[in-house]
């Protein structure tokens, strides 16, 4: 180890590990189901929530679209929420009727479309003490993608907590701000389903966040 | 679950990193943003936090890939029967901070292709075959000093359509959550003096050879079992933990 007060404040220790893309067969090691490999003891995946946990059960769908338009069919994203009243739950445990953290993937089996079952995550604060509007940080990875890309998904029927959230106000753009904002429709069974689709370039192209 | 705003993460450096836009690998090239990202100047606990997996229950093989894989799951492993064929390999390492602190109990998990470089994936068509007893993929948490392991075979370069006459190295997936989702990394591990990495796009996707020097898995004699299976040693750097010792009133 280098002594203290002798190393230059631009100088680390250590470089972090360089980042790869997660390449066509993610699923494998991350998403079994989908490869088709048999499930283990437990598996990470995309119903995060019971019909019995705390707050209102939504189911969450989207698509991963390209820079040409095209449905990417081998995305696989990462959600981490607060759960009905705004706190992590850090401790995964699938015996839980709720976890913070979730797993869900486009293939072409289900039209590109990737799904959460959730709860409507409650409000969790700004470091400045201001609450944060409701939302899903989701983490994409996929081929071509050679480090994640970090966004999340707000929802449209908070519009008074949206306008106020200090985060979608640090994008500059409004009109950008609204590609973060899942639209409210009718889910099968009744049950409230949010859509967002990720537009990883060019026309509507999602915010993404570094952090 | 308390809420600890009381930390930060060193700031990932992107020019380390591949940039998103990469033509020599191109399928970066349609799946790229175009615009800048933006960076958010106070992370909230939504970074700062993230999962813990010590309550995941595993199977006693989820990091041994010779046997986790059975073509018939209730038979008993006798002599070679049952084992996957390739070259026997143990994987092993530390998951550590930029200050050289370890993560203990986080997860590790990795996917790979067999020794001929085909992958079990329903997507994989390459005509190298699938090895009936193996699966290729392995998952375990670090110990209290950070260090996990793996036992698998050496994987297969394969060829991918990316220019006319692409190979990939040999390389296994390596994914990592570390201490929140800020720490949150996908690599892969390439093999030491593999002639095909510095040929690779993918690989190129980073500027420099330093940052490629963290991806490589290193021979590590000292630790391979004689007779039985040879050892690489793969470190892997997280974003370093920092705490917050003044903030804003």
């Amino acid at each position: 180890m280098k002594q203290p007060n002798s190393t230059p404040t631009s100088e680390l220790p250590l470089r972090e590990t360089a980042s790869q893309t997660a390449g066509p067969y993610v699923h494998i090691g991350l998403a079994l189901d989908v490869a088709g490999l048999p499930p283990r003891q437990e598996e990470i995946w995309n119903r995060m929530a019971t019909t019995e946990a705390d707050g209102e059960l939504i189911e969450v769908v989207g698509s991963v679209i390209d820079g040409n338009g095209d449905l990417v069919r081998d995305a696989f994203i990462e959600a981490w929420q607060a759960d009905a009243h705004g706190e992590y739950q850090c401790d995964f445990d699938l015996e839980k009727l709720f976890n913070s953290f979730g797993r869900t993937a486009t293939t072409v089996e289900t039209g590109g479309e990737w799904s959460l079952i959730t709860v409507k995550p409650g409000r969790v604060e700004a470091p400045n003490g201001k609450p944060m509007a409701p939302h899903i940080n989701l983490a994409v990875f996929a081929r071509g993608i050679n480090i994640q890309l970090n966004t999340r998904l707000y929802f449209d029927d908070e519009h008074d907590a949206n306008a106020a959230c200090p985060i979608l106000n640090a994008v500059e753009s409004p009109a950008r701000r609204q590609t973060l904002i899942a639209r409210r429709e009718e889910g099968e069974g009744g049950r409230v389903r949010y859509r967002l689709d990720i537009r990883l370039q060019g026309e509507g192209e999602t915010v993404f966040f570094d952090f | 679950m308390p809420l600890n705003h009381n930390k930060r993460f060193v700031e990932r450096d992107r020019t380390w990193h591949p940039a998103a836009y990469t033509p020599g690998y191109k399928t970066a090239v349609a799946r790229s943003p175009s615009q800048a990202l933006v960076s958010l100047q106070a992370p909230s606990v939504s970074e700062l936090s993230g999962p813990e997996f010590t309550n995941l229950r595993m199977g006693p093989h989820d990091n041994d890939l010779l046997l986790n894989y059975r073509e018939n799951p209730g038979r008993e492993n006798q002599g070679q029967n049952g084992l996957p064929i390739g070259e026997r390999i143990i994987m092993f390492g530390r998951v550590v901070d930029q200050f050289g602190k370890p993560v203990p109990q986080t997860l590790v998990e990795m996917w790979q292709a067999n020794a001929g470089g085909r992958y079990r994936h329903n997507k994989d068509s390459y005509l190298a075959p699938l090895d009936p007893n193996f699966g290729g993929v392995g998952r375990c948490l670090t110990d209290n000093e950070g260090w996990y392991r793996f036992r698998t075979v050496r994987p297969g370069p394969y060829p991918w359509p990316n220019g006319i006459n692409t190979w990939r190295p040999a390389h296994i997936h390596v994914s990592v959550m570390g201490p929140s989702i800020s720490t949150r990394l996908i690599t892969q591990m390439y093999f030491e003096g593999d002639p095909l990495i510095p040929i690779c796009p993918i690989v190129q996707t980073l500027n420099s050879q330093e940052a490629v020097e963290t991806m490589i898995g290193r021979l590590d004699m000292g630790h391979s079992r004689p007779m039985d299976c040879l050892a690489y040693r793969f470190d892997l750097v997280v974003r370093g933990e920092l705490q917050t010792y003044f903030e804003n009133v």
